[in-house]
């Protein structure tokens, strides 16, 4: 039987190796069952590149581990092996040896992602020398994203913002930062599509920022539990050329200012 | 099997013939003995296991059949919404399934369960240090019980903050449906868990520092003891942070204080009159206790697989030394990276990469460990016994959790996958694929000791398969939905464009978890038949070193019926001091001089 538990135990890293190749290969039964298509530019795809090196590497370790496993595992059998156990207590110089080693590599992964990680959260955007303005601020609140745009003059907070729920737009190729707040309890700003999350904090102010390269509607989805709603705190991302976003801006304003009891043409 | 080479008089009685109603409470309910509590403790947490085992299938029913009627039990419980779950008490199905998995089930039967069975005997002492507050320590669990399962009776059913309760959602009563009672009990019930626990763990520390057998140094104690000993010791210095932050938070539930609100809200339309506080000082706090809790929940299982390990591969264990350094540097590690849970919180990124760099350390003592229990079976003589099997899964298991714990630590990378079903990948393999399956090998292990009879072998080999691979099919599979960003704590996922053709994929586990609960009807059925109907087995059927199997099985009041004298480390297997391949810690070395080997005492 121990043959038998040995096999079972190397199923592990063959199943595990194949069920995530299955998946990045995107077979079927797995279409899509992938990191989603990424429009975050080089910022977002440094994200992804890291996500995948980590990958490669806790593969190989995985494999050899699992492998190794095995191997002992069949090999040491009480029922077949005829060798006397090697009575020893163990090893200073392979301690060592694999204390350093992992060390290494992980003092490697450390440094290595300071950069993407100062991308993504510290280095906002600039204009001049000075922080770039948010073109948008989103108010988290149970269960929906209120979304107030900074209109003509380019601020947010004053006469001619324009509001939306659910409903964010915004230009393509270019760094836009957001301002995210919440009214009422967390919430998790999370667009999976360029790969920022940042969750929303009542009684604080923060940005997050992104350039995207190509246009198309994609999901704005919350990821921190904020009630039994929290499912259905669906918003949406329009991405658009500039030109399409201003018009659609301009429009959303005359829309806005539309009284409902102003004299309709004709009368 | 062979016996041990010691055969002293037979244990004394615990019962005699006759007993009257007060002798049975003093012996069976409100008794002072660590064997008792000990087993008190484990069966308490494998019904609480039971529960929470089937809150997980409500959590996947819907995640595989989301709005659709539960068969048979949905118009039982829920007649309200015709039979299906509602999205509130979804909310409370993954609130209460992880906080009975936790407080209830792995904390306890690690530190409850096995550390007061396990310590007395295997350091040679006859109780605990303080044998009443060690019958407190399972009767203050009580309270707890009661007040979650109270919990249960006002809508939506149990508490809904999720197990971290974060406020605001869990402070402002018209924040939540379960906000209003069941969330206060919640707080109060796992304010008394940490009491529990509490008095486990000074009773603990004081037992394995003061009544240690004769000989029995420091460093010839099994890594069970160790284990148990840092973990106690992390327990003192993490536990009071809970219980006063618990406080906290209940007394800005309860009597309006502001210490987690911060001014302006707005919920639900109407303003809580409090503020000045913030939100992420819980978390903080939190975290503070809940990061080093995580290895009050590995830390011991680590310890008994590796005296498992080394019995059943018939070796030393490897590098004795290097592992306890390395429970002990995971152990002061943990209490510097509590911060890896909020990287995305809105905590300052530059704490983030500090949390980040220690993280990153704290990878490191545990691949030593993986690496030390390789080292074990190499060159062993491994019996593939049912506790074997569990224990070697352990390590393949926590192999994974370890691993994929580096993608949360690389911070960038875990912008993406934060409260994606990665992380409940990850937590499973450590908690479950690990902890859990430790743990039944431990049951498998000890039960001998603990009833005097072996369980059914080939049921338990049945058990473990069955289990092994539908542990997998729930949970390796997790870790693709979580690189497809799928979040996790949403009633229904599937109204997301991103995420609608996940809900195959979703069965799959669905169908593999009801599997899981299944099986788990195998092992109850084996051990409590085995109660009764068990091979009867001597004191050392596994002829196993450490001092617990010198003792009787079952043993009986004051465990042992001789003074116990340790000679050794509990390791000697195979050695060429003695004919036997393994070499009790109490017997006495050979005479013969010629015979006697200068084993180093572990370097
Ligand atoms: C029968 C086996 C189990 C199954 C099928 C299962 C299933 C699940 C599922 C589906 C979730 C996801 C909830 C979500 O949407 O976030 C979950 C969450 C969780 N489970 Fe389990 N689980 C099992 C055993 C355990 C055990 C033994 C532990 C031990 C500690 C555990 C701890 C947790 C924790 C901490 C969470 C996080 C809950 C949260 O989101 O707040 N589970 N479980
Ligand atoms: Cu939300
Ligand atoms: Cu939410």
């Amino acid at each position: 039987m121990g043959r038998f538990w040995s096999l079972l135990f190397l199923m592990v890293p063959i199943v595990g190796v194949l069920v995530f190749v299955w998946a990045m290969a995107g077979w079927p039964g797995m279409v899509n069952h992938w990191l989603p298509e990424n429009i975050g530019g080089n910022e977002a795809i440094w994200i992804d590149r890291l996500f995948l090196f980590i990958l490669g590497l806790t593969g190989v370790i995985f494999i050899a581990t699992g492998v190794v496993f095995f191997w002992f595992l069949w090999a040491y059998d009480a029922e077949k092996t005829t060798q006397p156990v090697k009575y020893f207590h163990g090893s200073h110089t392979l301690e060592v040896v694999w204390s350093i080693i992992p060390a290494a590599t992980l003092l490697f992964i450390a440094i290595f992602q300071m950069k993407v990680w100062a991308n993504a959260k510290l280095e906002r955007p600039q204009v001049d020398g000075l922080p770039k303005a948010p073109i948008a601020e989103i108010t988290g609140r149970q269960f929906e994203w209120r979304i107030r745009y900074a209109g003509k003059d380019g601020i947010v907070g004053t006469q001619d913002d324009i509001l939306k729920v659910n409903d964010l737009h915004l230009p393509i190729n270019e760094d836009v930062v957001l301002l995210i707040k919440s009214q009422d309890v967390l919430h998790s700003f999370f667009l999976p599509h360029v790969r920022v999350k940042q969750d929303v904090v009542p009684g604080m102010q923060q940005f997050v920022w992104f350039k995207a390269n190509r246009t198309g509607k994609y999901d704005i989805v919350c990821a921190e539990l904020c009630g039994w709603g929290h499912y259905k705190m669906r918003g949406r991302m329009t991405l658009q050329k500039r030109a399409d976003f201003d018009k659609w801006l301009e429009q959303a304003w005359q829309e806005q200012e539309v009284s409902s009891f102003a004299p309709s043409a004709g009368e | 099997m062979s016996t041990t080479a010691i055969q002293p008089h037979g244990g004394h009685d615990t019962h005699a013939p006759g007993m009257s109603v007060g002798q049975f409470i003093s012996t069976y309910v409100f008794s002072l003995d660590h064997k008792i509590i000990g087993l008190q403790f484990l069966f308490s947490t494998l019904l609480w296991f039971l529960v929470g085992g089937l809150l997980a299938l409500g959590i996947r029913w819907q995640l595989a059949y989301p709005w659709q009627d539960m068969p048979v039990i949905g118009r039982m419980l829920f007649s309200a919404e015709g039979g299906q779950i509602s999205p509130e008490f979804y909310t409370t199905l993954f609130t209460m399934h992880a906080t009975v998995m936790i407080f209830f089930v792995i904390i306890p039967i690690l530190a409850g369960a096995f550390g007061n069975y396990l310590i007395p005997l295997m350091i040679g002492a006859d109780d605990m240090a303080f044998p009443t507050l060690n019958m407190l320590s399972y009767w203050f669990m009580w309270p707890a019980f009661i007040l979650i399962g109270m919990s249960f009776l006002f809508p939506p059913y149990g508490a809904g903050g999720g197990w971290t309760s974060y406020p605001p959602l869990s402070v402002v009563w018209d924040a939540a449906p379960g906000s209003h009672w069941p969330q206060s009990l919640w707080l109060l019930g796992v304010t008394f868990v940490g009491v529990s626990s509490m008095m486990g763990s000074v009773n603990y520390m004081t037992t394995i520092i003061q009544m240690r057998a004769p000989g029995l140094t420091m460093f010839r104690l099994p890594l069970t003891i160790w284990a148990m000993f840092i973990t106690a010791i992390l327990q003192a210095f993490a536990l009071p942070v809970l219980t006063a932050a618990g406080f906290m938070q209940l007394t800005d539930r309860l009597i309006g204080t502001g210490f987690f609100l911060p001014d302006g809200l707005v919920v639900n339309n109407s303003a809580p009159a409090t503020g000045g506080g913030q939100p992420l000082l819980w978390q903080h706090l939190f975290w503070f206790y809940s990061h080093p809790a995580v290895y009050i929940m590995i830390l011991p299982a680590m310890g008994m697989v590796s005296d498992i390990i080394s019995c059943f591969a018939r070796k030393p264990i490897f590098g004795y030394k290097p592992m306890v350094y390395s429970i002990s540097g995971i152990a002061g590690l943990g209490f510097i990276v509590w911060g890896h849970h909020m990287f995305v919180s809105g905590m300052n990124p530059i704490l983030g990469m500090t949390f980040m760099v220690s993280t990153m350390m704290i990878a490191l003592p545990s691949a030593v460990k993986v690496f030390n229990w390789l080292g074990t079976i190499w060159g062993g003589k491994i019996q593939f016994t049912t506790p074997m099997l569990f224990a070697l899964s352990f390590v393949s298991m926590f192999i994974i959790g370890g691993l994929s714990g580096i993608f949360m630590a690389a911070t960038p990378v875990d912008i993406f996958i934060h409260d994606t079903y990665f992380i409940v990948a990850h937590f499973h393999y450590v908690l479950f694929a690990g902890t859990a399956m430790a743990v039944f090998g431990s049951i498998y292990f000890w039960y001998p000791k603990m009833f005097g009879r072996m369980m059914d072998e080939n049921l338990g080999k049945v058990h473990f398969f069955l289990t092994f691979l539908f542990l997998n099919g729930t949970f390796f599979t997790m870790h693709i939905l979580g690189a497809v960003g799928f979040p996790r704590r949403l009633a229904d996922p599937y109204d997301y464009d991103t995420f609608r053709h996940l809900l195959p994929m979703n069965r799959f586990m669905t169908w593999c978890a009801i599997g899981m609960v299944a099986t788990q009807v195998i092992f109850a059925f084996n051990f409590i038949k085995s109660m009764f109907f068990g091979q009867v087995v001597g004191r050392n059927p596994w002829g196993a070193n450490s001092l617990e199997w010198a003792a009787p099985s079952p043993p009986g009041h004051g465990n042992f019926d001789f003074q116990p004298i340790v000679y050794r480390g509990p390791y000697e297997y195979g050695s060429p001091e003695v004919d036997t391949d393994f070499y009790p810690q109490t017997q006495p070395p050979p005479a013969d001089p010629a015979r006697r080997y200068k084993a180093p005492d572990h370097h």
